[in-house]
């Protein structure tokens, strides 16, 4: 590797240079340490800056394209908020918002083929959305209801996770696994800057690097493990850790849409093409608390968090959707419907949502008869079914 | 005397052992501002210094693999595992490291680390938050394992927990945080110890054997059926390693009677070691075979269906029924039978 020939402004702060071409698509350059600055297309207030390596990866996206991902960010921010409001209404236990990650997650989110497969955290419903989830089935585990929301088969997305980082390795065994397929589709994996500590998401780098898997790293900077802030999990920018074990990386703005598209664009093309594992660091920001049981105000400074609203995600496309007449009130007025809509759907989902029957806590531990287990399930109808009778003495 | 609860018990304990050790440091993740997800370490950083309340980054393996060293170095870990399903990630560093230094260095090395863990069920949470991994530790030699159950065993357990030098695993019952009781924080530890089991009520029917979470359960079982003119007499165990057997022997002896309760599930289960133990010690005392009560053997099921996992006062009921052979909701089958 060679200090040179680095792309300016490509964002990569390391790589391997003969990673191979992949679809016509110009890989990045070699190691270019200090590159820290996150790859940025549509600053916070709204204006698109030229980028001489990343334009040709969003050359297709045009005024509909824009529009379309300003419509699927407002739309999952609806969601966030309406599950919210469903957990303060008692609906549901619990909820972990994504609210100012909509970007990131949309920009990623919209990269992937239907053939990619996606392992994430608890916290990627707008990723789920752009699988195509079932609305409802995004709240069945928060309303208690089920044990995971859908078959992870019907729309290549594994449930969701919740030991932080486990995710990272189920996606690089599958990345391994379509190498050994042939096939061309890519692994990605979704985790927060706090996973980045477990030895678990440093196993999986060791592993895809190894093996070169098609997996995408995608590591969500949102600034806050719960009340731990970034600096604890890591000392440098958590992109620089990846080149460590072999596989380039990209610091990427997470709350840029377009940034966010473009650079997972380029990893899985990557990866498709046989280049191996990327690792994109997306910076962005929590707005909201963890989970709806935290209180970041034990935690958080406010002026923090008005630094972050000022890069809103969807603020800076809609002004520039504005700068473009993009932004007209008949098309603003279909947006604010769908989302409407969709919120409606959402809500009556969880509501219509069956109750589960108790025989159910018995289902699908195993995959054959487990003889104990049946006992055990026989032996516990039989105790409830003592309830229906008439009170025998002794007998509560 | 002073009346709080079960979680500031906890937290008054941790503050009078560091008050009284400065080699007692505090290690885990959301621990120091936030005073943990459950608060017990409030306030705790800002009195003592983020040198002894240490947020680590989050990665339990590194945590108590830290902590392993930290003793080597002469402290006195306390590490906090947020919640009961986070504990396996650092599980080979407790049974493979923790659990075995001081036999491997022939007693060179102490471990006096306490590992803190929230555990069990019924507060609503979504999976790996209600786990009981008790039975994975007491199966390890070389780690004492403890669970309190009311404030002011809390405050003194942790503190005799802190004070042992030998590795501890402190269960906290997560659903009991919010219980007040009446704490002694004046009481002379020396005078107990967090390894005797203690009678809650006497009983001459049926001996209730039980720990953590489920000992109110228990209580108000015992109160039930003393309406039913049976007397139960429970026992909460405080130690799961080692057990007081001489303790649970002696009323087995006088009741002929054995009830073992827990929310963990069933086969391998601290049940299975207290009925087995209990029988070998007592057979020609018993009158009917020791009966569990415990969780199903499922993963935790989601917080809907809990209801049906955890042991609750009429399910335990209907064990005490079975061992005094009144009709239950097993009545007529034949027990050593397959199911039907
Ligand atoms: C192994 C493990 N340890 C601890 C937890 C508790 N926990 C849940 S979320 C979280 C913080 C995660 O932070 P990060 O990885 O940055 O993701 P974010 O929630 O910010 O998206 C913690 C400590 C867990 N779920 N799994």
């Amino acid at each position: 590797m060679t200090q040179d020939g680095a792309r300016p402004g490509s964002g990569f702060t390391g790589g391997d240079d003969d990673a191979g071409p992949a679809s016509g698509l110009v890989l990045p350059g070699p190691a270019r340490p200090g590159a820290d600055e996150p790859v940025q297309l549509i600053d916070p207030s709204g204006v698109r800056h030229p980028h001489g390596h990343y334009d040709p990866l969003v050359a297709d996206v045009d005024g509909a394209a824009l529009q379309k991902l300003y419509e699927d960010m407002v739309v999952v921010r609806r969601i966030d908020a309406e599950a919210t409001a469903l957990q303060r209404q008692g609906e549901l236990a619990l909820w972990p918002p994504l609210l100012g990650q909509e970007a990131a997650q949309i920009g990623s989110g919209r990269a992937l083929r239907s053939d990619d497969f996606v392992f994430s955290s608890y916290r990627e419903n707008a990723v789920a959305y752009c699988r195509g989830v079932d609305l409802a089935d995004i709240l069945r585990v928060w309303r208690g209801n089920a044990s995971s929301g859908w078959d992870p088969y019907t729309i290549n997305m594994a449930t969701p996770q919740v030991i932080i980082g486990a995710q990272t390795l189920h996606a690089t065994g599958y990345a391994m696994g379509i190498i050994n397929d042939g096939a061309d589709s890519v692994a990605v994996t979704y985790f927060g800057d706090g996973a980045t500590s477990q030895g678990d998401v440093n196993e999986a780098m060791v592993f895809a690097a190894s093996y070169q898997a098609p997996v995408v790293f995608f590591c969500q900077n949102n600034h806050w493990a719960i009340s731990e802030p970034v600096g604890l999990q890591a000392h440098v920018p958590i992109a620089r850790r990846a080149p460590g074990f072999g596989i380039p990386s990209v610091r990427v703005d997470g709350n840029d849409v377009l940034a966010c598209l473009a650079v997972t664009r380029e990893a899985l093309a990557r990866a498709r093409s046989g280049g191996g594992p990327t690792f994109i660091e997306a910076v962005t920001y929590r707005m909201g608390p963890h989970t709806t049981a935290d209180d970041p105000t034990r935690y958080r400074d406010p002026n923090e968090l008005e630094d972050w609203a000022a890069r809103d995600p969807l603020a800076r496309l809609a002004t520039l959707l504005d700068s473009l007449g993009l932004l007209e009130a008949d098309y603003t007025d279909a947006v604010k419907a769908r989302a409407d809509a969709v919120a409606a759907e959402l809500r009556e989902g969880c509501l219509s949502m069956p109750e589960p029957a108790p025989s159910d806590v018995f289902r699908h531990v195993y995959s054959a008869p487990h003889s104990e287990l049946e006992r055990q399930q026989d032996h516990y109808e039989r105790y409830l079914s003592s309830f229906d009778q008439p009170a025998q003495e002794g007998h509560r | 005397m002073s009346t709080m609860t079960f979680g500031r018990a906890i937290n008054a304990g941790l503050r009078r052992a560091m008050d009284d050790d400065p080699k007692v440091v505090l290690l885990g993740e959301d621990i120091g501002r936030l005073g943990g997800v459950f608060r017990i370490t409030d306030g705790l950083q800002k009195d003592f210094g983020a040198h002894r309340v240490m947020d680590t980054p989050l990665a339990e393996a590194g945590i108590m693999g830290t902590a392993v060293g930290m003793a080597y170095r002469g402290y006195r870990p306390v590490v906090e595992i947020q919640f009961d399903g986070f504990i396996y990630p650092a599980f080979d560093q407790i049974v493979s490291q923790v659990a075995k230094l001081h036999y491997r260095t022939r007693g060179a090395v102490r471990m006096p680390i306490t590992i803190r863990v929230p555990f069990g069920g019924g507060i609503g949470s979504p999976e790996h938050h209600s786990e009981s991994p008790e039975a994975y530790f007491t199966h390890t030699s070389g780690l004492r394992v403890v669970s309190p159950s009311n404030p002011q065993d809390a405050y003194s357990m942790i503190q005799q927990a802190v004070a042992s030098d030998d590795p501890v695993l402190y269960f906290e019952p997560k659903r009991r945080y919010h219980v007040k009781g009446e704490v002694d924080e004046a009481e002379d530890l020396s005078a107990s110890d967090m390894g005797s089991a203690r009678v809650v009520t006497e009983g001459r029917d049926v001996t209730l054997v039980t720990y953590g979470p489920l000992v109110p359960t228990a209580r108000d079982a015992a109160i039930a059926a003393s309406d039913d003119g049976i007397s139960i007499e429970v026992i909460d165990l405080r130690s799961l390693a080692p057990i007081d057997f001489p303790t649970v022997e002696a009323s087995v002896r006088k009741t002929g009677r054995l009830v073992v309760t827990h929310e963990a599930a069933r086969s391998g289960g601290l049940g299975a070691e207290i009925a087995a133990s209990i029988t070998e010690r007592c057979f020609d005392y018993l009158e009917h075979a020791p009966v569990r009560v415990t969780g199903f053997d499922i993963p935790y099921p989601y917080s809907k269906l809990e209801f049906h996992h955890l042991p609750d006062l009429d399910r335990i009921l209907d064990g005490v029924d079975r061992v005094l052979r009144r009709p239950n909701s097993l009545s007529g089958l034949d027990m050593e039978g397959p199911a039907q």
